[in-house]
């Protein structure tokens, strides 16, 4: 596997698309072909080279390809993005979409994310080392779905919005979040370490939400049924189960109605 | 001799109410009296013969102060700016007409500018809720001839749209509605005891932030599901009473305000009551409606939805694809993460309503503001465009909350020399042309 570093040498005045900065995109580039990929500040056209000193060369594929950054990438959005094979890591905080629609390989943001990150997550291993903000791993906006495939995890909390429209996949967040988890949830697997604010599963079709902590406020649409021993995430414990979200419509397999889990552990 | 002028439409809320009668001067110049507009209607058009109107654009100078400039110095300022931003903020657009918009969007395209209307700070919740899940919703004449069970949740027309419940949605007589407001049963779910809470039959006060939950309640209710004894503060006796006789209802209609959009959750609450109304509809037919409130912030969605398929917060720096964030491309947002370079302000005045610390970033970038009065805006902007007032001193066409077109009238001359919208950004337009085609500003 080829290694590309890329240091910040120059800081955008607004905020930098990054589309380009992904192993696919510099997948069978060496440095001075990927010095000349577009970079993005509203309707002016730079390049990677204007903001970034990079050195090394990708491999021959994306698979072969990882990209190490370093300096400051607050103000830079789409890191990763779209990225379907090889690993990215940023040693940085980064701002909005990155990771999103992430098909596979293995990013990890050594800080905190902004929101909108993970969008449509659909394979690969997503880790941020830090904070995420909101809508971590959502559908973009007016579509239905969300993440789909992949593992996500966050070290620390994370905001509202987590998981909207989540159809598969599987997410972990080890601190924890604010309003709304797993909202309009179709599918996949979130476990929660922390506590919840309020709103989780609401309007839940499918799917599983496990959380270790407590939630301020139950949706009215979710029934105790029994107590379970469950090993998850490693952690072996006695969980109440719940059936919900009551109030949506649920689909029939086998003339019997499917409903969301979600497991409060005792 | 004074004349009056009859099915006039008042341009200033929603309701877009299209039966006022305006008496003008014979010189066609000044309005004398409005009849059939509410109060706060009526205030528009008495503001028409305001003394003290500014007649001419109004550039700041290096002391702080405004100097009167030519349309033509303005027009350029404006196109040298729009030009050589590299992202810029049009916001507004919610009191003037759709071919002004249009125009407005023309211009955009070419500097890249980021389009946002009022909904932003208002319905935008809305809007996003109806991009996830759609909405049954209908036109203010089907809520008149046949709605018999309506709902107002987190909304307060009396105050809000003063009209709204003696031409639609309370009072009137319509065709399957004969009874009035004898045939109507009304509820009105409010965290407060409002004054349309004093014209239901019944209201249920749900406690602050608690309405999710409470929709959930009704979801639940209505599949026959068992609640807890209480969610949010309403008895859940009560909340199985109301679903049931929901489902008796013929036609049923939810209208909803800022009590949804801008209470926790915002978008989220929508999106619930949206559902709620398609389980009814499994029952009955069930119809929901936003209040929307600028008089052609509906028309703004409109003509941005067709053009670019999102209805506020469009994003086209990139020239090549519209974008459309919440929390990304929205004005508040582009304000407060100082994600723009310019400000173009147009018939509308954030100043009055936008979060300090975004106006703030606003008042430290190049501004331009385009608008008939002194405004909030006006005063922390480095130049002021005054216009006609769209509505009153010319026409075009506006949106009513119900998606209805109406095109409003012209009553009365505007003052001499005076631009309107669709003049102005025309030759912003050209300016702006001219200068790309020079290779910039
Ligand atoms: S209800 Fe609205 S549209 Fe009707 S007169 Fe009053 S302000 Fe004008």
């Amino acid at each position: 596997m080829n290694t590309v570093t890329l240091t910040v040498k120059n800081a955008p005045e607004l905020f930098l698309e990054c589309e380009n900065v992904n192993t696919d995109a510099f997948a069978g580039k060496k440095a001075d072909q990927i010095a000349k990929l577009g970079a993005f500040q509203g309707k002016e056209i730079t390049t990677l080279g204007d903001y970034f000193t990079i050195t090394g060369e990708a491999g021959a594929t994306a698979a072969d390809t990882k990209i190490v950054i370093n300096g400051d990438c607050t103000k830079m959005k789409y890191i990763g993005a779209k990225m379907t094979a090889g690993e990215v890591v940023v040693n940085s905080a980064c701002d909005m979409y990155t990771g999103s629609w992430m098909k596979g390989g293995k990013l990890v943001v050594n800080g905190d994310v902004h929101s909108f990150c993970g969008l449509a997550m659909a394979g690969g291993e997503f880790t941020i080392n830090g904070n995420a903000g909101n809508y971590l791993g959502a559908a973009y906006r007016g579509d239905w779905r969300g993440m789909s495939g992949g593992v996500l995890r966050v070290k620390g909390n994370a905001g509202s919005d987590v998981a909207t429209f989540m159809t598969g996949g599987e997410m972990i967040i080890e601190g924890n979040v604010d309003i709304h988890l797993g909202t309009h949830m179709e599918g996949g697997k979130i476990i929660l370490k922390g506590n919840a604010n309020r709103r989780v599963g609401g309007q839940l079709v499918k799917g599983e939400i496990y959380v270790f902590g407590s939630i301020n406020v139950m949706m009215p649409g979710y029934k105790p049924v029994r107590d379970v021993e469950l090993e998850v995430d490693g952690t072996k414990a006695k969980f109440t189960e719940y059936l919900g979200d009551l109030g949506e419509r649920h689909p029939k397999r086998k003339g019997e109605t499917v409903y969301g889990h979600l497991y409060m552990k005792q | 001799m004074p004349k009056d002028v009859t099915d006039v439409i008042c341009p200033f809320c929603g309701t877009l109410c299209d039966d006022l009668i305006v008496t003008v001067s014979d010189d066609n110049k000044t309005i004398l009296g409005v009849k059939n507009a509410c109060a706060i209607g009526a205030e528009k058009f008495n503001h028409q013969r305001l003394p003290g109107r500014v007649t001419r654009p109004r550039m700041r100078q290096a002391d702080g102060t405004f100097k009167e400039v030519s349309y033509d110095e303005a027009i350029d300022w404006t196109a040298k700016m729009l030009v050589k931003s590299r992202k810029t903020l049009m916001y507004g657009w919610a009191s003037t007409s759709c071919q002004a918009m249009s125009i407005g969007h023309e211009i955009a395209e070419k500097v890249g500018g980021i389009v946002d209307n009022c909904a932003t700070v208002c319905h935008g919740s809305s809007l996003i809720a109806i991009e996830d899940v759609g909405v049954p919703s209908c036109t203010l004449g089907e809520v008149k001839n046949r709605a018999d069970r309506v709902i107002f949740w987190g909304c307060n027309p009396a105050h809000a749209h003063p009209r709204h419940m003696s031409r639609y949605s309370i009072f009137p007589r319509g065709f399957f509605t004969v009874k009035g407001h004898k045939g109507r049963k009304i509820y009105c779910v409010d965290c407060r005891y409002t004054d349309t809470a004093k014209c239901a039959d019944e209201f249920i006060q749900v406690q602050q932030g608690y309405d999710y939950e409470l929709l959930n309640a009704f979801r639940t209710a209505a599949r026959g599901e068992a609640l807890p004894d209480t969610v949010g503060g309403v008895p859940k006796e009560k909340i199985i009473e109301i679903v049931e006789d929901l489902k008796q209802a013929r036609f049923g209609i939810i209208f909803f305000g800022m009590g949804l959009t801008h209470s926790m959750g915002r978008n989220h609450n929508i999106d619930i009551a949206i559902n709620l109304t398609r389980d009814m509809n499994d029952f009955t037919k069930f119809a929901i409606m936003a209040m929307r409130g600028h008089w052609n912030v509906t028309g703004s969605g409109q003509v941005l939805g067709w053009q670019y398929g999102f209805p506020y917060a469009v994003d086209l720096s990139r020239r090549d694809q519209a974008r459309h964030q919440t929390g990304e491309t929205t004005s508040v947002d582009l304000l407060n993460r100082s994600e723009v370079e310019a400000c173009f302000y147009i018939a509308t005045d954030p100043g009055a309503h936008f979060p300090v610390d975004a106006m703030i970033s606003s008042s430290r970038k190049p501004t331009v503001t385009i608008d008939p009065h002194i405004q909030c805006t006006t005063e922390i902007s480095d130049l002021h465009i005054p216009v006609a007032m769209v509505g009153v001193e010319t026409g075009g066409c506006a949106y009513r909350m119900d998606n209805v077109p109406i095109e409003t009238r012209k009553v009365v001359e505007p003052p001499e020399g005076m631009l309107t919208d669709e003049q102005l950004l025309t030759r912003i337009n050209h300016r702006v042309d001219e200068l790309l085609a020079k290779g910039g500003a």
